[in-house]
């Protein structure tokens, strides 16, 4: 349990859990641990022993739809819609230990949850509200969420996907790429450029002119489906739009919330990896001591709980500003930003440690070295990031 | 039958490592993560079942310890438990004090049934059940592996060390659980909210009037031994060489 491992002492003093130095979880109300521990419990019995198989066959253990629904994770932050309507931080700590177990199931969550259900609570017409979110709090409607598009996605403003008035209809023409849940989605929230601005389109699987491409030769993210959208004439009703925003502001404030989740997900895959490697370093004996008696291996351990702790802190009290309705996205960006290069660098050294036995899927590092190749990218690059922050210090848009 | 009484004990985690304190007088407790005990998680999972059956009415899960035991009562009410009566009691309660209190809890509430772990994986006792049971005069079914209601009877599978015995007991009834009993549910997020609203009382043991003279007193904590690195024997002659050293054999 990612709270849990903790060493036994060796003298007196009380000993910290390498895991939570600050003893973070000690500031979360009962509430919050307990979605913490019924959460870490399922990824303990449920995940992690499926999830090694999904990454090397490249599949979406879609057995584990039903029961995130069942145990209340999708959506959990919207009230009522048959949500559970928790706060920001029970929503950071779901994303945190499912990415314990798995980027791609985090992401699936993600998607389901920010991208598509947010946007529908947020900005979609009671009609659209009770018809998608109690089905997909259930799971029984999976959706996506298209905005990159395949000539770059780092910049949306150049979106090229279009939709035109045609009478009471809209007609869609464009590509989107690398879209997770993008062919088993059942509602993809589509944006594309209208003559008003751009704007949020709901469309059904089987809409005529509307294909999915799943990518299948991806080296990260291998237990998440990814994919590409072609929609070549599709037509859709007026009741299809999202009412509620005009402009890029709408998937903007989509990414925010995940990438939120995010800043909390990969202190899991940082824990996961670090756990892994205080474990091995203890066993392995190398020149007749324990690999983690060497000063040049308690540094790297050392710098990897640092980072794991500053990585909880910041994103313990960006959870505190998003439940007091403070949120600015450049928050956001410094913790994306810092969290994913943490886990990503604590990932690729935790691999190293471990030797020949680190490229083998037999221990997590270089499982969640390869997604997180994929986390640092989505959502905003870091370089994206970087460029929020210092549009935010200087007043200037150097994108 | 209307109701079960069902205890949950705040222990140290299942997952953790315990440490003595450094004081000697006592396990660690700061800073450690705390949960409900695994048996009583079992017996909680049974009583619910017992109620979904339609053959209880009421699940009342019970608790004596400090303050934070509400945590553990509040994730009993968010598996489904009705409501929480929290004993607060700063100080760790012997078995047989425990039992008093339960016997108090039983008399006021007038259970059908009370379901408990068969030890708390702290000091590992396993004299709750059989003590309450004692001082209450009703039948007892311990380490049970599956339990059968019919009206006023229960069919008690028990793990005993020859294999599996079956029982039948008259209720009311102390039942103690065992590993194999049941899986409990994961905790759902919306009912976590749910728990928020439920009913859970506070009372001081002291006010409860109960003995609270333990029969022993507690002399010292020791951890087990730390593990030494193993050696390699080259064959059958070096291993009772190696085992005469150590004084063995
Ligand atoms: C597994 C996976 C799942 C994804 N899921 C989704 C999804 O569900 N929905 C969705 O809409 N998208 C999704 N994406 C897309 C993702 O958000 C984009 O890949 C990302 O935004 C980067 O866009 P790009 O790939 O087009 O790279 P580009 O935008 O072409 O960027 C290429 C490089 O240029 C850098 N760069 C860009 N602009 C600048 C600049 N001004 N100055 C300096 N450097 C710059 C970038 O940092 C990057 O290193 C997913 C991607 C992956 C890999």
């Amino acid at each position: 349990m990612s709270t849990s491992p903790q060493k036994p002492a060796t003298s007196n003093k009380q000993a910290l859990n390498p895991l939570d130095l600050y003893d973070v979880r000690s500031e979360l109300s009962d509430e919050e641990r307990m979605v913490q521990d019924t959460v870490a419990r399922f990824v303990d019995d449920k995940v992690l022993p499926v999830i090694r198989d999904a990454f090397e066959k490249h599949y979406f253990p879609k057995d584990l739809i039903a029961q995130v629904a069942e145990l209340g994770l999708l959506g959990s932050s919207i009230e009522g819609y048959d949500c559970a309507g928790m706060n920001a931080i029970c929503y950071g700590l779901i994303c945190q230990e499912l990415e314990r177990g798995d980027s791609g199931l985090r992401s699936f969550v993600s998607v389901q949850s920010s991208l598509v259900m947010y946007p529908i609570h947020a900005y979609g017409s009671e009609e659209q509200k009770t018809r998608w979110l109690p089905a997909m709090a259930k799971g029984e409607a999976i959706g996506c969420f298209g905005l990159t598009e395949p000539h770059g996605g780092s910049d949306p403003s150049n979106m090229k996907t279009r939709a035109k008035r045609d009478g009471s209809d809209w007609v869609l023409n464009g590509a989107k790429m690398w879209i997770t849940n993008g062919s088993v989605a059942d509602a993809s929230i589509v944006w594309a450029t209208t003559d008003d601005g751009v704007r949020g389109f709901i469309i059904e699987k089987g809409t005529p002119g509307f294909t999915a491409q799943e990518i299948e030769n991806k080296f990260s993210l291998r237990a998440s489906v990814t994919a590409a959208l072609f929609l070549d004439n599709v037509r859709v009703p007026d009741e299809n739009v999202l009412p509620g925003v005009i402009g890029l502001k709408g998937p903007l404030s989509c990414l925010t919330q995940a990438r939120y989740g995010i800043a909390w997900g990969v202190i899991g895959a940082a824990q996961a990896c670090l756990s892994e490697v205080l474990n091995y370093a203890d066993d392995r004996i190398l020149f007749d001591r324990p690999l983690s008696h060497n000063q040049a291996v308690q540094i790297r351990v050392a710098d990897m709980a640092r980072r794991i702790t500053t990585a909880q802190v910041l994103a313990l009290q960006l959870g505190r500003l998003k439940d007091a309705g403070k949120l600015s996205p450049t928050q956001v960006s410094v913790a994306k930003w810092n969290n994913c290069r943490a886990a990503l660098d604590i990932a690729r050294d935790a691999r190293d440690l471990l030797g020949g036995a680190g490229i083998s899927a037999e221990y997590v590092p270089i499982r969640h070295m390869l997604n997180l190749e994929s986390v640092i990218t989505y959502e905003g690059t870091e370089t994206i990031h970087q460029l929020v922050v210092g549009k935010e210090l200087t007043g200037v848009n150097a994108f | 039958m209307e109701k079960i009484l069902v205890g949950l004990k705040r222990v140290v985690d299942y997952n953790v490592r315990v440490r003595v304190r450094s004081d000697g007088n006592g396990i660690e407790t700061d800073g450690v993560k705390m949960s409900i005990n695994p048996f009583d998680e079992i017996a909680l999972e049974e009583a619910l079942r017992i109620k979904e059956r339609g053959e209880a009415s009421e699940v009342i899960v019970v608790s004596i310890g400090p303050s934070e035991a509400q945590q553990q009562l509040r994730t009993g009410l968010a598996m489904g438990a009705d409501r929480a009566i929290l004993i607060e009691s700063a100080e760790p309660v012997d078995p047989l004090s425990g039992a008093r209190v339960f016997l108090e809890l039983v008399n006021r509430e007038q259970p059908g049934l009370v379901l408990l772990g068969k030890q708390a994986i702290d000091n590992d006792n396993n004299q709750a059940g059989q003590m309450l049971a004692a001082i209450w005069g009703c039948p007892q079914a311990t380490f049970a592996s599956k339990i059968d209601i019919q009206g006023s009877t229960a069919t008690v599978t028990r793990e005993v060390d020859i294999g599996l015995e079956t029982i039948e007991i008259e209720l009311p009834a102390v039942i103690t659980t065992d590993l194999r009993l049941n899986e409990p549910r994961y905790v759902k997020l919306p009912d976590i909210m749910k728990a928020k609203k439920k009913p859970l009382d506070i009372t001081p043991i002291a006010d409860l009037g109960v003995e609270m003279a333990s029969a022993y007193t507690n002399v010292a904590f020791d951890p087990p031994e730390q593990r030494t690195k193993g050696v390699m024997v080259q064959d059958v002659a070096g291993l009772v060489d190696a085992l005469k050293d150590k004084g063995l054999i």
